[in-house]
C-alpha cells in the first residue's frame, strides 16, 4: 500500500467516525452554508461541530502549514481529502473569505507576527473577513480606489466609501485598499491593511439585490483608526498583494458552480419534466442542452485541477485565474438558467415553502453577479488578451 | 496524479513535435495530395515513425514496442494533429495495436505487433458501416462455415484500409460481436480507396462471403464488444489529442496573424472584438486540454471503465477545435479561404477527426445515458 492509500484509508475511516449525517447531502439553498466568525449561525448544532472538527485538524485549510494552523497536506494528500469528502457528499465545513483570499495573500505577503496571529483563528472559523475592495468610482477599475489613509504616526486615520463589499453587516474583519500616497501614479500609491470592523467609524447598509436577498453591502469609514503594524505587504505597493489576492479571489468564483455534488441535472430535470418509456427526459432539447452542460462541467472541473497542478508546477502565469474566473462564472449562469428551465413554473414560486421560498430562483439571481464580482468577464478576457496571449496593445 | 506531463513524457512530446515539424509538416500532407500519391500515405514515414518508437507507442516491449500507455499515445496524436500529418497510427498504432494487445492470441500478437511497432506494417480497423459511428448497431455478419466463419457486410470511413496489410473486422455472430483478423487479398473482400476531405485517406470495403479460419478470430467468439470498446475508447481519446493539437495548432497561427496583421493602421489584434474572442478561444482549448490528459490518465489507471471521462474529452475537444477553427479562418479573413494558407487544412482535418469514433452528440448522448436522463 503506497502512502497515498494509506491516507486514503485513514481519511475515510475518520470521515465516517467525524461527518455527522446532517452535514452530507447537498445544500437546499445557499443560504445554509457555514461563514463562521463571533456572529456565527449554523443551521444545525451538527454544522457547527463538523466546523470545529474540521477546523482543529486544519482541514478546513488542508495545504495551509500545520504551524499556522493548516492541515500541512501535500496537493495529493488534499486531492484525496477533497475526493474522500465528495464520495460521502460531504458539505463544506466552512466557507471563508480568509481561507479562500485573504490566508493565501498572508502566507506570501504577511510578517510572521500576522500569520501566527490572523492565519490559526481563520482555519477555526473564529473570525469572518470580508474584503473592502470596490467604491463607487472604482468598479472594474479598480485601481482607481479613493478610500483615503493619512498617516498620523503609528497609525493612520481612514476615510471613505467601499461598495459591493460581501457580508460587510457580518464580517469581524476586513481586508481593505486604502490609498496612501495621492500624488503617486494610481497603482503605486495603494496600501494594503486589516482592521477590526468594530472600530468607531466603521459602518455598513446591506443593499437589496435582484435576488431580494443583500449578501452585498455599502461601508463606510468616517475617520477609522487603523494600526500601522496591520500593514500587509510594502506601503504603497498594496496593488502586488491586491493583485494576488484576486487571483485567488477568482479562482473561488470560478469554482463556485462545481460544489454540490447529489443527482446529476439531468436526472433533477425528470422530477418536474417527466421522463420518456426508455427513461429519457422527456424533452429532447432540454436534455442535449443539459448533456452538454454536463460536458463543459466535467471538462471545467478537470481544467480547475489541471490549473493547480500547473501552478503547483510553476508551469504557468498566475493569470491564468482570469481564465477560470471567466469560463466558471459563465458556465455557473447557464447551470443555473438551466435549472430553471428544467423546474418550470414549481421554480418561478417566491415565497412558497414548496419553492423553499423561491431558494432556485434568488440563487439563480444570484449567479447573475458571478461575471461581475471579482472583475467582469470582460476584464477577465482583456487580462488573458494581455498576460497571456500577449496581444499587441492589450 | 497531477494533469500534467511528467518529465519522461515532455521529452517523448518534445521528440514528437521534433521529429513531425522536420520530417513531416504540412508541406509533406501538400507534397501527398497534390502529387496524386498512389497511397496518400508515406510507407518510409511510418518505417521512421517506427524507428522512432512511436508506432509501437503501446505495443510491450517484448513485442518490440515502446511499452507505454494512453498518455503517451496521446501525446503523438496531439503532434500529428499539429502538423496534419497523414499516418497510419490511429489506425494501426492505436486502434489496431489495442485490439491485439488486449485479445489477441500468441500467434497473432507475434506475427503483427513487432512489425506495427517497426512501421513496417499497416492494419486498419473496420466498425463503421452507415454515415455515423454507430459500434452498437454492427449489420456485418459472421456465419459459422467449414473450419471457420463467413463474413459479409460493408464498412466504411475505415482509416488507410486501402494500404492495410491486414484488417480487424467486427462483425455480429450468433450471440454477440466477433472481430476477426483478414486478408484483405481473401476473395469476397473488394476495398475502394477514399481520399477524404482532408486529403488523409480510409476505404469503403464490401465483404461478400469472405471465408476466415477459426484462427482469425481475435479474443472469444461472440466476445468481442469488450475488446472493440477498450480499442475505440484509445482510439477516441487520441482523436481527442489530435482534435486539441490541430485545434490549438491553427490559434497559434491565427495569434501569429493577429500579431502582425494591419488594418486602419493598427495590428489587427489590438482590437478588443478579436482580443476577447481570443481569449475565450484560449480558455476553450485548456479546458480541451484538462479534458484529453484527464482522459488519458484514466485510462491507464483503468479508472474509466464505462469510458465516460473519454467521452467528456471527445466531445469537448471536437466542438473547441470546431470553433478554433471557424475563428482561424473568420480571423484571417479572405486568405483564410485559399488553399495556399494552412488554416484551412486544419478545418477540414477537425472536420474528420470530428466525425472519427463518435462525434460531439455521440459521445454527450452517451454520458446523458450514464448519467440516468
Amino acid at each position: 500500500m503506497t502512502d497515498l492509500d494509506a491516507f486514503r484509508a485513514e481519511t475515510r475511516a475518520w470521515l465516517e467516525a467525524n461527518c455527522p449525517p446532517e452535514v452530507r447531502g447537498p445544500l437546499d439553498s445557499d443560504e445554509d452554508r457555514v461563514w463562521g466568525g463571533r456572529n456565527a449561525t449554523f443551521k444545525t448544532p451538527a454544522h457547527k461541530v463538523w466546523m470545529d472538527r474540521m477546523g482543529a485538524r486544519g482541514w478546513t485549510a488542508p495545504e495551509w502549514p500545520k504551524e499556522y494552523g493548516g492541515g500541512g497536506l501535500s496537493r495529493e494528500e488534499a486531492k484525496v481529502l477533497a475526493s474522500e469528502m465528495r464520495r460521502i457528499d460531504a458539505q463544506m465545513p466552512l466557507s471563508s473569505f480568509g481561507i479562500w483570499m485573504l490566508g493565501p495573500a498572508l502566507l506570501q505577503f504577511g510578517t510572521e507576527e500576522q500569520k501566527k496571529r490572523f492565519l490559526p483563528e481563520i482555519v477555526r472559523g473564529e473570525i469572518r473577513w470580508c474584503q473592502g475592495y470596490s467604491e463607487p468610482g472604482a468598479g472594474s477599475d479598480l485601481a482607481g480606489v479613493q478610500t483615503r489613509a493619512v498617516d498620523e504616526g503609528d497609525h493612520w486615520i481612514v476615510n471613505g466609501q467601499k461598495v459591493w463589499t460581501s457580508y460587510a453587516d457580518k464580517a469581524d474583519w476586513i481586508f481593505c485598499l486604502v490609498r496612501t500616497d495621492p500624488d503617486a501614479p494610481k497603482h503605486l500609491g495603494i496600501s494594503f491593511v486589516l482592521f477590526d470592523m468594530t472600530t468607531p467609524g466603521v459602518s455598513t447598509k446591506p443593499i437589496v439585490l435582484i435576488s431580494g436577498k443583500s449578501p452585498f453591502c455599502e461601508t463606510f469609514f468616517d475617520d477609522v483608526r487603523v494600526e500601522k503594524e496591520n500593514l500587509v505587504g510594502t506601503l504603497n505597493r498594496g496593488w502586488d498583494v491586491a493583485k494576488a489576492l484576486l487571483a485567488h479571489e477568482r479562482t473561488m468564483i470560478g469554482g463556485m458552480g462545481m460544489i454540490g455534488g447529489g443527482r446529476p441535472m439531468g436526472q433533477v430535470a425528470g422530477d418536474s419534466v417527466g421522463v420518456d418509456a426508455d427513461g429519457r427526459l422527456d424533452d429532447p432539447m432540454l436534455r442535449a442542452r443539459i448533456a452538454e452542460l454536463e460536458v463543459d462541467l466535467m471538462a471545467f472541473q478537470l481544467s480547475m485541477e489541471r490549473v493547480g497542478d500547473q501552478v503547483k508546477a510553476k508551469q504557468v502565469s498566475p493569470a491564468i485565474a482570469s481564465m477560470l474566473k471567466y469560463y466558471g462564472s459563465e458556465l455557473n449562469k447557464r447551470r443555473h438558467e438551466l435549472a430553471m428551465a428544467a423546474g418550470g413554473s414549481d421554480t418561478l414560486e417566491w415565497e412558497s415553502d414548496r419553492s423553499h421560498k423561491g431558494g432556485a430562483a434568488r440563487d439563480w439571481l444570484r449567479t447573475k453577479a458571478n461575471s461581475i464580482e471579482g472583475g467582469t468577464s470582460e476584464i477577465q478576457l482583456n487580462i488573458i488578451a494581455k498576460h497571456l496571449l500577449q496581444l499587441p496593445g492589450a | 496524479m497531477p494533469l500534467i506531463l511528467t518529465e519522461e513524457q515532455t521529452m517523448l512530446k518534445e521528440a514528437a513535435d521534433g521529429f513531425l515539424s522536420e520530417n513531416a509538416p504540412i508541406a509533406h500532407l501538400r507534397g501527398l495530395r497534390d502529387s496524386h500519391d498512389a497511397d496518400g500515405v508515406s510507407r518510409d514515414l511510418w518505417k521512421a515513425f517506427g524507428e522512432m518508437g512511436f508506432a509501437g507507442v503501446i505495443i510491450p516491449e517484448e513485442h518490440g514496442g515502446s511499452g507505454l500507455g494512453a498518455v503517451e499515445a496521446g501525446v503523438v496524436a496531439e503532434a500529428l494533429g499539429r502538423t496534419l500529418t497523414p499516418s497510419p497510427f490511429f489506425g494501426s498504432g492505436v486502434l489496431s495495436a489495442k485490439v491485439l494487445v488486449d485479445g489477441g492470441s500468441a500467434e497473432q500478437q507475434g506475427a503483427w505487433l513487432p512489425r506495427i511497432a517497426a512501421g513496417e506494417a499497416i492494419l486498419s480497423l473496420a466498425v463503421d458501416e452507415g454515415a455515423k459511428h454507430r459500434p452498437s448497431a454492427i449489420a456485418t455478419t459472421a456465419e459459422r462455415s467449414g473450419n471457420g466463419f463467413k463474413l459479409n457486410g460493408a464498412k466504411g470511413f475505415v482509416l488507410d484500409g486501402h494500404v492495410a496489410d491486414a484488417l480487424i473486422v467486427a462483425a455480429r455472430s450468433e450471440n454477440g460481436l466477433t472481430l476477426f483478423l483478414v486478408d484483405p487479398k481473401t476473395a469476397g473482400v473488394a476495398i475502394e480507396r477514399t481520399v477524404m476531405v482532408d486529403a488523409h485517406n480510409a476505404a469503403r470495403i464490401v465483404l461478400t462471403d469472405v471465408q476466415v479460419d477459426a484462427d482469425a478470430v481475435v479474443g472469444t467468439v461472440d466476445g468481442g464488444e469488450a475488446l472493440l470498446e477498450g480499442a475505440l475508447n484509445l482510439g477516441r481519446a487520441c482523436a481527442a489529442a489530435s482534435l486539441t493539437g490541430a485545434g490549438d495548432q491553427a490559434f497559434q497561427i491565427t495569434l501569429e496573424y493577429l500579431r502582425t496583421r494591419k488594418q486602419f493602421g493598427k495590428l489587427i489584434g489590438e482590437f478588443q472584438a478579436l482580443q476577447h474572442r481570443s481569449a475565450h478561444l484560449f480558455t476553450e482549448i485548456e479546458l480541451a486540454r484538462a479534458a484529453v490528459i484527464g482522459a488519458l490518465q484514466r485510462l491507464d489507471a483503468g479508472k474509466d471503465p464505462a469510458g465516460l471521462a473519454v467521452s467528456v474529452a471527445k466531445a469537448k475537444a471536437g466542438r473547441v477545435a470546431e470553433l478554433a477553427v471557424q475563428e482561424a479562418v473568420q480571423m484571417h479573413g479572405g486568405v483564410g479561404m485559399t488553399d495556399e494558407f494552412d488554416v484551412g487544412l486544419f478545418m477540414k482535418r477537425v472536420r474528420v477527426l470530428n466525425e472519427l469514433l463518435g462525434d460531439a452528440a455521440f459521445h454527450s448522448e452517451k454520458l446523458a445515458r450514464a448519467q440516468g436522463y
